[in-house]
């Protein structure tokens, strides 16, 4: 359950900016190879802006869809997981450019 | 209070110097009778990581600064890491001046396992945490004398999911799987295998009893990591652990010659 810990950070990172503002809305992105669960993040938040400027913020995670180059042949195409074969040689070995993210994008202060 | 990260030991408060750059105020604007207060939109554009990452990136620093190589070993639980310590330990700790760090939730069972050996070792529980962090090895290495150090393996929480997320600032990532836990975890854990560099597969002395596929396996790592360095070994009857010897020190001797 890393996701607590991840989201004691998106807390930590908001406060910093926010700079004693109260937060409205914070917009996040997350990659879906990043290995980090949306949902699991959403039941975490909940739970760790309580008592912070954060208390009540609406929560959006933007979701990052895998892209990838074939190491061997170049092709580019979507990734939905690392074991996926190249589509066009069938070869292993992907360059991620694309869903790996983890970032607070923006922040609503009032 | 602690140079580095800025921290008091107690792990919790804020970190002062860690602030973005926004510091900017807003001006709540009065119109008429109600206060109207604008909503503002902030750019953060900041990695959630960033922290762990920065803090990773100042450990692995420091143990370059002093010529110390560092391995991370991760697995699920039960996969024998202690043991292969304890005899990866018992094997080159004549030729290197090691030390040893211990992630679990609860116990010091582990770190009592390592002690036994003569090597410097460091407990830290992680209570409810699923996972070491960078902050937690810039503490536990405190009462290493890291100049005189070859060798730092950091044993991390059992579990194949988490501490694949988190830069210690290690040199490389070691996956430790072993053959009474089926061939396919490359597959299901794949984060890990494709974050670590070498893959322990561990237990082999058991293969005449279990049904595990070791040339699948291969090929399933090679699937999520096709550059991951695979040994074959027993931590506890030492097979194959020759070649493991020979790559750590390998790596070593490029490292602290540097």
């Amino acid at each position: 359950m890393h996701e607590l810990s991840i989201t004691q950070s998106v807390v930590d990172i908001c406060q910093q900016h926010a700079a004693g503002r109260r937060v409205s809305a914070v917009v996040l992105e997350i990659g879906e190879l990043s290995g980090v669960v949306p949902e699991a993040v959403e039941f975490c938040f909940e739970a760790c802006v309580q008592g912070t400027l954060l208390e009540g913020a609406a929560l959006t995670i933007e979701r990052i869809q895998g892209r990838g180059s074939c190491a061997g042949c170049g092709a580019e195409f979507p990734v939905s997981a690392y074991y996926d074969p190249c589509p066009s040689c069938g070869g292993h070995g992907i360059a991620i450019s694309a869903g790996e993210e983890l970032r607070v994008k923006e922040l609503e202060v009032e | 209070m602690c140079t580095t990260c800025g921290c008091d030991d107690d792990h919790k408060h804020d970190h002062p110097h860690d602030h973005g750059d926004d510091h900017r105020h807003t001006h709540h604007h009065h119109h008429g009778e109600g206060e109207n207060r604008e909503a503002k939109r902030l750019a953060v554009e900041t990695d959630i990581l960033a922290r762990n990452n920065r803090l990773a990136a100042e450990n692995r620093a420091m143990f370059a600064r002093h010529g110390v190589f560092v391995l991370n070993l991760v697995s699920s639980p039960g996969s024998g890491k202690t043991t292969i310590l304890e005899r990866t330990l018992g094997d080159l700790g004549g030729k290197f001046c090691c030390a040893v760090i211990e992630g679990d939730q609860q116990t010091d069972n582990d770190a009592q396992r390592i002690a036994a050996t003569g090597v410097p070792v460091t407990q830290i529980n992680t209570g409810a945490g699923c996972h070491l962090d960078a902050h937690m090895v810039c503490h536990g290495v405190e009462s290493f004398d890291l100049h005189a150090l070859d060798l730092l393996l950091i044993e991390n929480v059992g579990n194949l999911v988490c501490p694949a997320s988190f830069d210690l600032g290690e040199n490389h990532k070691v996956v430790v799987l072993s053959v009474t836990e089926g061939e396919d975890k490359p597959l299901k854990y794949p984060q890990m295998f494709r974050a670590a560099d070498v893959m322990l597969l561990n237990k082999t002395d058991l293969l005449p009893h279990v049904e595990f596929d070791v040339a699948a396996c291969r090929e399933m790592a090679r699937r999520v990591n096709p550059a991951i360095t695979i040994f074959e070994v027993s931590g506890r009857t030492g097979a194959g652990m020759a070649a493991w010897y020979d790559w750590l020190a390998e790596r070593m001797r490029a490292v602290t010659e540097d």
